[in-house]
Order: C-alpha cells, then sequence, then structure tokens
C-alpha cells in the first residue's frame, strides 16, 4: 500500500470531502493561499477558490460562530483554529452554542460542523502553543472529539468528521504530520467513537491517543524484547469513548495504563480511568496507573518541554512495574 | 411615511398586542410562581420586532436575544408552543428543554434566542454567508441589544460580514440599559450607528417605539441588503418596561424616564394615528384587543395544561 504523510491524509480527505459534496466549505487563519499553518489545506484554495477555501480575519469567535450559523442553514463547514490554544477565545461558541443548540431546541435543529485544530508539544514553541486541551472539549455533552495518530486514522475519521450531522472537534497534532503511514487510494471511513487495538497483547493494556500513542507502540515493541506482552489500544476517539474494547482488553490483561500528553490534574485520563473504576473495576489485579503531561504550563526550553510530557522511558518502567 | 391599508394596519395592531399581552403573562405566572425560573420581557419594544419581521419574507431569518419572546412571536410564532415552551413543558416549541431564552423556531426562520449576549452574532453572519454561497435571495435579520456592542464577536462578525458582503442586518434594540449599566455608562460613544464606521457598513437610526417607522427602515435595507450590496447597521432606539428580569427593582432609572417612554407606548399611539387617519375605527381596536386578550388566555389555559416532559427525554435529542 502507498504511505503518505498524516499532513497529506488531511488533505485528502478535505479535498476528496470537498469534491463529494458542494455543501462542505473551509474556513480559518491563512488556510487559502498560505495552505494552514502545518500546511494542511495546501492546494485547496487554487483548486476551489475563495469561495469555498476562506481565509478568515483572526476572529477565532467569529469563525466558530460563522460556521455554527452556516451549518444550521444548509452548510457543512469545515473551520480550522489554527492552534488549540486558541480555542480558549472561542469556547463561548463551542460549548454554549454549537454543543447545545441541538439539545436546547429540542433535537429541531442540527450542527454538522467540524472544528478542525491542532495541538501538543515538540517544537519548543512555549506555552500559547503546545497545550493539549482536549479533557475541556471532552467535558461538553453534545461534542464529539476526536485525536487521530496515524494517517489512516486521520483521513478515515475526518471524513466521518465531515459527514456527521453533530459539531465534532478533530484535534490533530503537531509532531505528526510528517510521519508516513500507509493509507489505500480507494474510499474509506473510519466510524468515530471505536478505538483501534494497534497491537494485541495479554499482560497489560495500555490506552493512548494521538503522539503519544506512537510512545506507547515503541514501548510496547521494546517491552517484547524483555517477554513482556503488552496490548496497545488506539482510543482515536475521547467523546464518545469505547467502553467496549476497553473494557474487553482489561478482562484479558487484568492492567490498565493511560498515557496521555495533556496536564494530569482534570485530564483525559482522569476520566477514562474513572469510566474503568465504574464499569471494569472487578476485572483489575492492579491500580491504574496515568503517565501523563507535568501539571505546568508549557516551558519554552526543549529541556524542560521534553521532561514535561511522557516519554518511551517512562512507558517502559511503568509497564514493568505494573507486571512484576 | 407611507400608511398601511386596513389590512395590513390591523396586523401590525395586533402583533403587538400579542407581544405585550403575552409578556404581562408572563409577568402574571412568574408571580404567581406558575411559572418558574426568569424571563427577559420585551414589554414596551414591540414595534422594533413588528416592524421589522413586517418587512422580511417568511423564509428569511432572524437570530434572537435573552430578551427574544417578541421576536419568536413576530417571527410568525406559535403562541401556544411559545407560552408552553416558557412553561417548560412537552408541548413547548423546543420540547421545553429551552425555554425562555432559547425559544427558536426554524421552521419559521428563527435561529434562536441566546442565553448569552451578543453570541448570537456570529452565527447570524454564518447563516448569511450560507445564503450567500448557496445563491439565495434570502437575508438575516441579527438581532441585539445595546449591551451587545459592547462584546468581542459583535466587532469580529460585523468586519467579517463588510469583508464578504454578506446578507445581514444588524439590528441593535437600544433599549438603553444593559441589565443595570445605563448604555452612556458602558460604551465611549454617544451615538451608536457610529460603531459600523469601522467595517464602512451603513448605518441608521430609528424611532423604535414608532412601528411604520420601523418597518420603512427596515424594508428599505432589507432591499438594499438582498440586493447583494453588503450588511447594515440599524439602531433602533426603544425602551422596556419591565425590569431587566423579576427581580430587579429598577433603582438605576427615574420614574419620569419611565413615563417619558410610555408616553410614546406603541400599543396606544398607533391606534390612535390608525384611527385618526380613518384606517380603523375605535371599535375596530377595541375588537382586536378583545380577540388577543382571548388568544393569550387560551394559550396559557393550553400551557398550565400541557405535561411536563418524560423523563426519558432527559437523554434524547442530545446527538442526531
Amino acid at each position: 500500500m502507498r504511505e503518505i504523510t498524516y499532513r497529506q491524509a488531511l488533505n485528502e480527505a478535505l479535498k476528496e470531502e470537498m469534491e463529494r459534496d458542494s455543501t462542505v466549505f473551509s474556513a480559518g487563519e491563512d488556510i487559502a493561499i498560505y495552505g494552514g499553518a502545518y500546511g494542511v489545506t495546501a492546494d485547496l484554495w487554487k483548486k476551489f477558490g475563495d469561495d469555498r477555501v476562506k481565509d478568515t480575519p483572526i476572529s477565532e469567535s467569529a469563525i466558530v460562530g460563522i460556521g455554527i450559523g452556516a451549518a444550521m442553514t444548509g452548510m457543512r463547514p469545515v473551520v480550522e483554529i489554527m492552534y488549540i490554544d486558541f480555542i480558549p477565545l472561542c469556547l463561548e461558541q463551542i460549548a454554549n452554542q454549537a454543543a447545545k443548540i441541538r439539545y436546547m431546541f429540542g433535537g429541531k435543529t442540527k450542527v454538522p460542523l467540524t472544528i478542525r485544530t491542532e495541538g501538543g508539544t515538540g517544537r519548543s514553541l512555549g506555552a500559547h502553543h503546545s497545550q493539549s486541551l482536549e479533557a475541556w472539549l471532552l467535558h461538553i455533552p453534545g461534542l464529539k472529539v476526536v485525536m487521530p495518530s496515524t494517517s489512516y486514522d486521520a483521513k478515515g475519521l475526518l471524513k466521518s468528521a465531515i459527514r456527521d450531522d453533530n459539531p465534532v472537534i478533530f484535534i490533530e497534532h503537531k509532531m505528526l504530520y510528517n510521519i508516513k503511514g500507509p493509507v489505500p487510494e480507494e474510499e474509506y471511513t473510519i466510524p468515530i467513537g471505536i478505538a483501534d487495538i494497534k497491537k494485541e497483547g495479554k499482560d497489560v493494556t495500555i490506552l493512548s491517543y494521538s503522539r503519544m500513542m506512537l510512545f506507547s507502540l515503541e514501548a510496547a515493541k521494546i517491552l517484547e524484547k524483555d517477554g513482556i506482552n503488552v496490548e496497545v489500544i488506539d482510543l482515536r476517539t475521547l467523546l464518545p469513548l469505547d467502553m467496549e474494547t476497553i473494557k474487553k482488553s482489561i478482562k484479558k490483561t487484568n492492567k490498565v495504563i493511560i498515557v496521555e500528553e495533556d496536564t494530569k490534574t482534570g485530564g483525559t485520563g482522569a476520566e477514562v480511568g474513572m469510566k474503568i473504576m465504574e464499569e471494569c473495576f472487578d476485572y483489575l489485579d492492579a491500580p491504574i496507573k496515568r503517565i501523563a503531561g507535568a501539571d505546568v504550563p508549557m516551558p519554552k526550553s526543549p529541556v524542560l518541554e521534553k521532561i514535561a510530557i511522557p516519554q518511551i522511558d517512562d512507558i517502559i518502567r511503568e509497564v514493568k512495574l505494573i507486571t512484576s | 411615511m407611507t400608511l398601511p391599508d386596513k389590512q395590513e394596519a390591523r396586523r401590525l395592531f395586533k402583533q403587538m398586542l400579542q407581544i405585550r399581552y403575552f409578556e404581562d403573562k408572563i409577568m402574571e405566572l412568574l408571580s404567581k410562581n406558575i411559572a418558574e425560573g426568569g424571563s427577559h420581557l420585551y414589554a414596551g419594544m414591540e414595534a422594533v420586532a413588528v416592524g421589522a419581521m413586517s418587512s422580511i419574507n417568511h423564509d428569511d431569518y432572524i437570530t434572537s436575544t435573552h430578551r427574544g419572546h417578541g421576536h419568536a412571536i413576530a417571527k410568525d410564532g406559535d403562541i401556544k408552543a411559545l407560552m408552553a415552551e416558557i412553561l417548560g413543558k412537552k408541548t413547548g416549541v423546543c420540547k421545553g428543554k429551552g425555554g425562555s431564552l432559547h425559544l427558536a423556531d426554524l421552521s419559521k426562520g428563527n435561529l434562536g434566542a441566546n442565553g448569552i449576549v451578543g453570541a448570537s452574532i456570529g452565527i447570524a453572519t454564518g447563516a448569511a454567508l450560507s445564503i450567500k454561497m448557496r445563491k439565495n435571495s434570502q437575508v438575516v435579520i441579527c438581532f441585539f441589544g445595546d449591551g451587545a456592542t459592547n462584546q468581542g464577536i459583535f466587532y469580529e462578525s460585523m468586519n467579517i460580514a463588510s469583508l464578504w458582503k454578506l446578507p445581514v442586518i444588524y439590528l441593535c434594540e437600544n433599549n438603553l440599559y444593559g441589565m443595570s449599566v445605563s448604555v452612556h455608562r458602558a460604551t465611549s460613544i454617544s451615538d451608536l450607528t457610529k460603531k459600523s464606521l469601522a467595517f464602512d457598513m451603513p448605518s441608521e437610526s430609528v424611532d423604535g417605539m414608532d412601528v411604520l417607522a420601523v418597518k420603512e427602515c427596515v424594508k428599505k435595507w432589507a432591499d438594499y441588503v438582498r440586493k447583494g450590496n453588503g450588511p447594515c447597521f440599524i439602531v433602533a432606539n426603544t425602551y422596556r418596561y419591565y425590569g431587566h428580569s423579576r427581580s430587579d427593582p429598577r433603582v438605576y432609572r427615574t420614574k419620569e424616564e419611565e413615563k417619558f417612554w410610555k408616553d410614546r407606548d406603541p400599543i396606544i399611539t398607533f391606534p390612535v394615528k390608525m384611527i385618526e387617519a380613518g384606517i380603523l375605527t375605535n371599535d375596530e381596536t377595541k375588537n382586536i384587543e378583545g380577540e388577543v386578550k382571548q388568544e393569550i388566555e387560551e394559550a396559557t389555559e393550553y400551557a398550565i395544561n400541557s405535561p411536563y416532559p418524560e423523563p426519558e427525554e432527559l437523554y434524547t435529542d442530545l446527538y442526531t
């Protein structure tokens, strides 16, 4: 199978959905002529023009608000918020409007809006361009939150997000854009809300997503040489969470480690871990372990930045502890 | 100013009365604790919603505000379903899940009231973009109060609408107070119409107590906007008779000021004008008052007797 980057996979998904459905359009800061801060919308403007690939002013609230209004009246917008760190600027529109409109209006409208954004550390960009704020968003009923880790998942899930009649927050990772992976030429989609077992194993379950997924797989590969057989599950969607796949795995391994890049307190792992306590407690042979980001604003220094998020060695150490 | 014919005069008067009697009834239900929660009442401002809505089409869109009962009624709202919604009943226009702050009826082009001041300005702008992209000839009227003109999204959205020449009328209902703070204590210029100068967007102010003035003004600008000329900004000067909400003692304004505005009450001045012009008779206006009183009583009875939603409704309508 051909291999393409995560960036190319996203670009293909956008291009194909815009070709397939004339109500799909993209809007955001620097997405048209420039092609997006990370190049995801490259060349779409040349192909579809100003009407359907729209550069916007630096006005995050209005970008999302316009997306909502257009979605309620027959369009299928894909808006880009350049960094997840800019989500606080438009959180009112996301949390109070996009997520709640259908429910507040008694199901009499839908908001088929995709909000693409990008997060995570790795480029030494400091505290305003490196956050992982997904936990804020999965606290909001009415949203779906998707975080792919591979090219294949990125393309299939973005297509599903665009076709979904609900608001979907689609969170990419800045360090994944250049990573290549197999993506078939032919059309496919991946359903939202389904986790993926990226590596089967029997000794311990690792639950992860986005870039930490890749770190977890690396760690699992190394641990395999030590005779420790790790099952690695890519959550892919954080809201709704695929508890069936999680439960099945924990029944088999009886141990679980959650690996996440976001800050630990009130983070994704807190929610996932508590759900496991509620639904899988009887199958657990050890306390749930979280390996998460440090509870600090992301520091600029590459040295500090690296130790502020989980590393492969941390995962190896914790797996050895829990399986010993 | 063009005078309406008999049928139009009846319609305008009737709709203003529907809103006034509806709001008076809600106040009564709130004081008797039959209606729970709160409501921001539109009484006093009827000429704005009724005048504006009489100038646009059934399939044109509006976005509304926290003080949105008047907009919902004037945009062909079903009075029974609106009353039931405010009481949180299953028969409400939003199945009892929205309430006073979230009245919406997409089948009538009402994209919804909003609990957050200014938040619907972006949504209205998006609906206008959608109209333009679908090459439709609809327009959007985006209602908001003077308080919303101090929110960031007001500036963000109006800039984009002007830049992209979107078919939207931004209609500010300047009722002089954002809750308790007077517009002069909250915004740095006295003439709100100047706010759109920053976007090179035309603006006009209008007497919001005169339904015919509002109608004529909105008609002119709706034609302008519909032709693809881009957005405009209208400031309708008006007054809310009740306080911000039911717990408001109105210590921030004077009895003299209230009297000044009540002397210009559209539901009193409009019929007088129509009778003087020989368009309506005294008997006709009395009959309309009777009809509307009856209609509001029936809607109230309907709402009170309607069932609440079943507990199973808690989790429905969240996702498609």
